[in-house]
């Protein structure tokens, strides 16, 4: 039986990756992407270890929703990505300054 | 009772929601048989969507709080304002961006489905009593605004802005659903009236509540963009089509005003003095202190109204961190007022705009008195509503909130909102100077918009006028709307 602390601060850590490689990465736009990602699985892993620890069912429902939901963004994202990438011819993020003030 | 049966009650509290999600389907499928010259089908059908939405709304409007749906759904007086007032403001969008759209070829029929889906989630967040409708809420709302931004495919800029929108904004979720995680763990339910109930039996600065309610804070003020989490808000505004932008400035901000009340003044008002009130104080004075200062740099006008929208959600934030019922309506009675003004000031711009000129420059709003004195006479009294001068009801919103956070002792908070709200006149003053005492660089007559825009942008004007003499009806509104 794997305690509950020892869940919690895998996904703590994993959170932290996640935030780190977006601010951090400074290359590639379908980097961010994958933080994002990586960033929803971690609260996953949150609700589940609650779920489990409390007895009750509502948190592994709540982990389907952000499961749709995280698919539906990415898609968006990819879609954003190749508008993006068509006008652009690149998707370095360092590119992303056409507007200032 | 089983868990799964769905009652009479749980219908007629989402009637709105579902009459929308099918009508919105039926249009998303009727426009794509459509011929581009046809297109107009979709504006009306989407008009009449959304006059039917707000008269279900008022009919079936619940004087009660009533909770349906096994507890994660509930209807009140204040979601019924709040769905009506956002159907308004979408409305009024969509007639506002109609010519602007024809004009450019880009009149596509996603504008309409992707803004009524957005409408969707701003309703579904006004009646969220659980966290998992809240954050269905937020990421419907969340996702249709991003395609909307990237929706002219053909503008790098509009690119540009979406994929910053879209990576700070799943930041935002990802930070306020790792705090609902918290939440959950800490209080053992996802409902926000047993939230609310088990914070109020834990001992003060318990460190687990107090560590999920950091994450939803800094979610929050994502999505208000405040200071300082706002360094979307202006790249977002500037590069995203006008009509788009006048959009995100008015039915989003319902929306968030909603998610901050529902999830910190219900869910978590237990909280309000040893948790939240002192970060949400940080976020409002900075945003107040940078909206109105960074603003007078500005020379794009889509800009520097970005950053006047960071000083107003300042304002509105200073009503919710008060904590009491008087609080809230103030920043619910700005939040409204607020809509009025922000779609008016960008309906200006998009009737300065023809095909090729996006008049999205301050000097472009220069002699606009020689060249339509009606017109300037609107844009006059936008500006002074939006720099809260008497008798416009701008002054009423910011009267209200001073007095609501003198109320709970903070005078430093109401002098500090007085002393930037002169600064923040000066950019709001330079616009009707540049209308009124300069020479025109342009002297043709306004072209955009049709007739139709035309009447209800002047009612627009005339509402900030009118709202401003008679504060009392709307104000009384509020009031009683929050319980």
């Amino acid at each position: 039986m794997i305690p509950l602390s020892h869940v919690l601060l895998l996904s703590g850590i994993l959170f932290s990756l996640a935030v780190a490689g977006i601010f951090i990465n400074r290359k590639n736009v379908l980097l961010l992407l994958m933080c994002i990602e990586l960033m929803l699985l971690s609260v996953n892993f949150n609700f589940i270890a609650f779920s489990h620890h409390l007895g009750d069912l509502a948190g592994q429902v709540f982990v389907f929703f952000i499961l749709t939901v995280a698919a539906a963004e990415s898609a968006i994202g990819l879609a954003i990505l190749v508008v993006l990438f068509r006008e652009r011819r690149s998707i370095n993020v360092e590119d992303l300054d056409a507007m200032r003030g | 009772m089983n868990p799964a049966s769905i009652t009479r009650l749980d219908l007629v509290l989402a009637t709105p929601e579902m009459f929308l999600l099918a009508a919105t389907c039926v249009i998303l499928l009727g426009d794509l048989f459509l011929r581009d010259r046809d297109r107009w089908i979709t504006f009306v059908l989407s008009l009449l969507t959304l006059a039917g939405v707000g008269w279900i709304t008022a009919a079936t409007g619940f004087t009660e709080r009533t909770v349906g749906w096994h507890g994660t759904y509930v209807a009140d007086p204040l979601s019924t304002l709040l769905k009506i007032v956002a159907c308004g403001a979408v409305a009024v969008a969509f007639l506002y961006g109609h010519g602007y759209l024809q004009e450019r070829r880009i009149l596509k029929g996603e504008y309409y489905v992707l803004g009524l889906f957005a409408l969707l989630g701003v309703m579904v967040l006004a009646s969220a009593n659980s966290l998992v409708t809240l954050y269905l809420g937020v990421e419907l709302l969340a996702l249709s605004l991003y395609a909307l931004v990237a929706f002219n495919r053909d503008s790098g800029v509009a690119a540009e802005a979406a994929i910053k929108y879209f990576v700070l904004g799943s930041i935002a979720s990802g930070a306020l659903l790792y705090g609902m995680s918290i939440l959950y763990g800490v209080t053992g339910s996802l409902e926000l009236g047993v939230i609310s109930n088990a914070a109020l039996q834990m001992p003060a600065g318990q460190i687990g509540l107090l560590f999920g309610l950091a994450f939803i804070v800094v979610g929050v003020a994502f999505k208000f963009g405040a200071v300082p989490f706002h360094a979307w808000v202006p790249d977002v505004y500037h590069g995203a089509p006008t009509p788009v932008t006048l959009f995100l400035a008015a039915a989003p901000k319902l929306g968030s005003f909603a998610l901050a009340f529902r999830l910190l003044a219900e869910g978590l008002g237990a909280v309000h003095a040893t948790g939240w009130q002192d970060m949400i104080t940080m976020v409002a004075v900075l945003s107040i202190i940078v909206g109105n200062v960074v603003a007078i740099a500005q020379t794009n006008i889509k800009r520097m109204l970005a950053y006047s929208t960071i000083s107003h959600v300042g304002f509105i934030l200073l009503g919710i961190l008060a904590g009491t019922s008087q609080g809230y309506a103030a920043a619910l009675y700005y939040t409204i007022t607020y809509v009025i003004m922000s779609v008016g000031g960008f309906g200006m711009i998009i009737l300065l705009s023809r095909k090729g000129f996006e008049a999205d420059s301050l000097e472009d709003f220069k002699g606009l008195n020689a060249r339509s004195p009606w017109f300037a006479a609107v844009m006059l009294m936008l500006m002074f509503s939006m720099a809260g001068v008497p008798p416009f009801v701008g002054f009423w919103a910011k009267l209200v909130v001073i007095q609501a956070v003198l109320d709970i002792g903070s005078l430093w908070l109401a002098i500090l909102a007085v002393a930037l709200s002169v600064v923040g006149a000066y950019y709001y003053l330079r616009v009707v100077k540049l209308m009124y005492f300069d020479e025109p660089t342009d002297k043709a007559a306004l072209q955009g918009g049709g007739g139709a825009m035309r009447f209800v942008l002047s009612l627009n004007g005339l509402a900030v006028l009118a709202l401003g003499l008679y504060p009392g009806l709307l104000l009384a509104l509020c009031a009683r709307v929050i319980p």
